[in-house]
């Protein structure tokens, strides 16, 4: 038999909660608004962690979404990699020729890119790219009736067009990252050899000299959260948009900021707990 | 005594305060074509998303075949929902897909048909609506009018007892709404389908409707067959049911 349970009498009228108003009045209303916002989002992080493991599984979706988000990105990424690094061996380059390493620059070059910069580049340019676009498409949908007309079907909307999305998001940004070190390495490799004529070789003997696993694996697989954090705040901004055309405006640049504001301050915590995991890496 | 096809009894919904249906009650028979109609904004949609459980009422009960919408579960909604067919006024196509994978979604998810029952179901309902040749465009690529009735064809893929269409003609020029009208029509004299049609278009009423409802201020003003409402003397009843521009059909 279920214990009965004893609730205390309700103080409604007591001079205590004349003096303290409820917690919500309390709080400055932006200061309110972001922790709904921020509670909503935990809920729909909740609500696709439980929907994913569970069948249906739309395999069609995912893989024209990982054809969408991560095939789609790769040009961008490898671009954008190959002149970020061309232009970190340039910075470089003098500063560590006057204190003698011009040897170190390639170790520089590669340490830089598997550590922070391939990582976290690669996880703000698909924010710009893939999050506008999942926003700007999830709240196109909802203002046309297609979600609507989803759920008339019988089918989940949330497992045929979130879901996904966001294993899409997870399983391309690592391998994404990935390509943009090599690309990193590609444009400092012809900076360096434009100065100093540096062989292939002799470059990646240097650069690849100080990367060890732990240097390499932990970075790019934090990049899963990164593609995790994008899918869900876009998801959620385009899968609740409303006011019509404004609406789908509002859900694109809304994804961008957030999840771009969120890869930065994800991005604090996860080299911290790399450190903390990998010992070796903090030196 | 048969039990209706559609029962709404006491329903009320209210948006941001504002109520959009009070009190609304009406049933409509097996196999009946009702169509409603109301000033923009007095929930004649809303009426429509009722039926099909994506609002819920604050008061009332709404019963399709018998079954009451909110002692449904997640489940039993969905049961209920394969023998209904929906066209949205924007049609709502899948944008991501053919039409023809439009069309084949829901019997992929639904029926154990083979690929190639499920091809041949598909090719047939494009056919029946005049689509035949255009199964692989994507929406993007097609008409308003072919729009609407690629919409149609998709609500009545699963065959369902209860076609609900929210302005089937609206934005489309008289030829072609007609030749919607005609759809309509066509499945009315094949029977066994109960149509509820949200509409402006009085021509198509007249056609395809057995009985109009006209929606004012949250309410139902006057329900009953065309012949009747002629007779009524509201003046929005009169305004809507007048028979201008319809002679030609």
């Amino acid at each position: 038999m279920a214990p009965k349970l004893h609730f205390k009498p309700c103080l409604k009228n007591s001079s205590k909660d004349a003096l303290l108003p409820p917690i919500g009045e309390q709080l400055p209303s932006h200061l309110n608004a972001f922790l709904e916002f921020m509670g909503n989002l935990g809920l729909f992080a909740l609500r696709a962690a439980r929907r994913a493991f569970l069948p249906p599984f739309e395999w069609f979706m995912i893989w024209q979404q990982i054809g969408e988000i991560g095939w789609r990105s790769l040009p961008l990424v490898l671009s954008s990699g190959f002149a970020v690094g061309l232009v970190l061996t340039l910075h470089t380059r003098s500063t560590l020729i006057r204190f003698g390493a011009g040897s170190m620059i390639p170790a520089v070059q590669s340490l830089s890119f598997f550590n922070e910069i391939g990582p976290l580049v690669a996880g703000l340019l698909v924010a710009g790219r893939v999050g506008a676009g999942i926003g700007a498409e999830l709240a196109g949908m909802r203002v046309n009736e297609e979600i609507d007309a989803v759920e008339v079907l019988s089918l989940d909307s949330f497992k045929l067009l979130v879901i996904p999305r966001m294993i899409a998001c997870i399983l391309a940004l690592p391998i994404l990252t990935v390509f943009m070190d090599v690309a990193g390495i590609a444009g400092g490799f012809l900076a360096e050899r434009s100065a100093s004529h540096i062989s292939l070789h002799l470059y990646l003997n240097r650069a690849f000299a100080l990367v060890s696993w732990a240097t390499f694996i932990p970075p790019t697989l934090k990049t899963t959260v990164f593609g995790f954090i994008i899918a869900l705040v876009s998801s959620w901004f385009g899968y609740n948009a409303t006011d019509g055309s404004l609406g789908v405006g509002r859900a694109a640049t809304n994804s961008v900021v957030v999840s771009s504001l969120l890869i930065i301050l994800a991005d604090v915590i996860l080299v911290k707990a790399i450190f903390f995991l990998f010992p070796d890496t903090a030196v | 005594m048969t039990t209706p096809d559609v029962a709404f009894d006491r329903v009320s919904k209210t948006f941001a305060g504002r109520a959009v249906l009070s009190n609304v009650s009406f049933e409509i028979a097996p196999g009946e074509a009702l169509c409603i109609m109301g000033r923009s904004g007095t929930g004649k949609s809303v009426t429509l998303k009722l039926m099909i459980g994506l609002l819920k009422p604050e008061s009332g009960s709404i019963c399709i075949h018998g079954e009451n919408l909110s002692a449904l579960d997640e489940d039993g909604l969905s049961r209920l929902r394969h023998r209904m067919g929906f066209l949205f006024q924007s049609a709502a196509l899948f944008s991501l897909f053919s039409l023809s994978d439009n069309l084949a979604l829901p019997l992929r998810r639904f029926t154990k048909k083979s690929s190639q029952e499920i091809d041949h179901a598909v090719q047939q309902q494009l056919d029946d609506v005049g689509l035949g040749n255009d199964r692989y465009k994507m929406p993007a690529e097609l008409s308003g009018g072919m729009r609407k009735r690629a919409g149609l064809a998709r609500a009545l893929i699963l065959q369902p007892s209860i076609l609900l269409a929210d302005e089937p003609t609206s934005g489309l020029d008289s030829v072609t709404a007609r030749e919607i009208d005609d759809l309509l029509l066509n499945l009315k004299e094949k029977g066994k389908t109960t149509m509820v049609i949200v509409t402006h278009d009085i021509c198509g009423v007249r056609r395809v409707g057995d009985r109009l409802a006209v929606l004012d201020g949250g309410s139902i003003i006057a329900m009953g067959n065309i012949q009747d409402l002629q007779k009524n003397d509201n003046s929005l009843v009169e305004a809507l049911v007048s028979e201008q521009g319809c002679h030609e059909h």
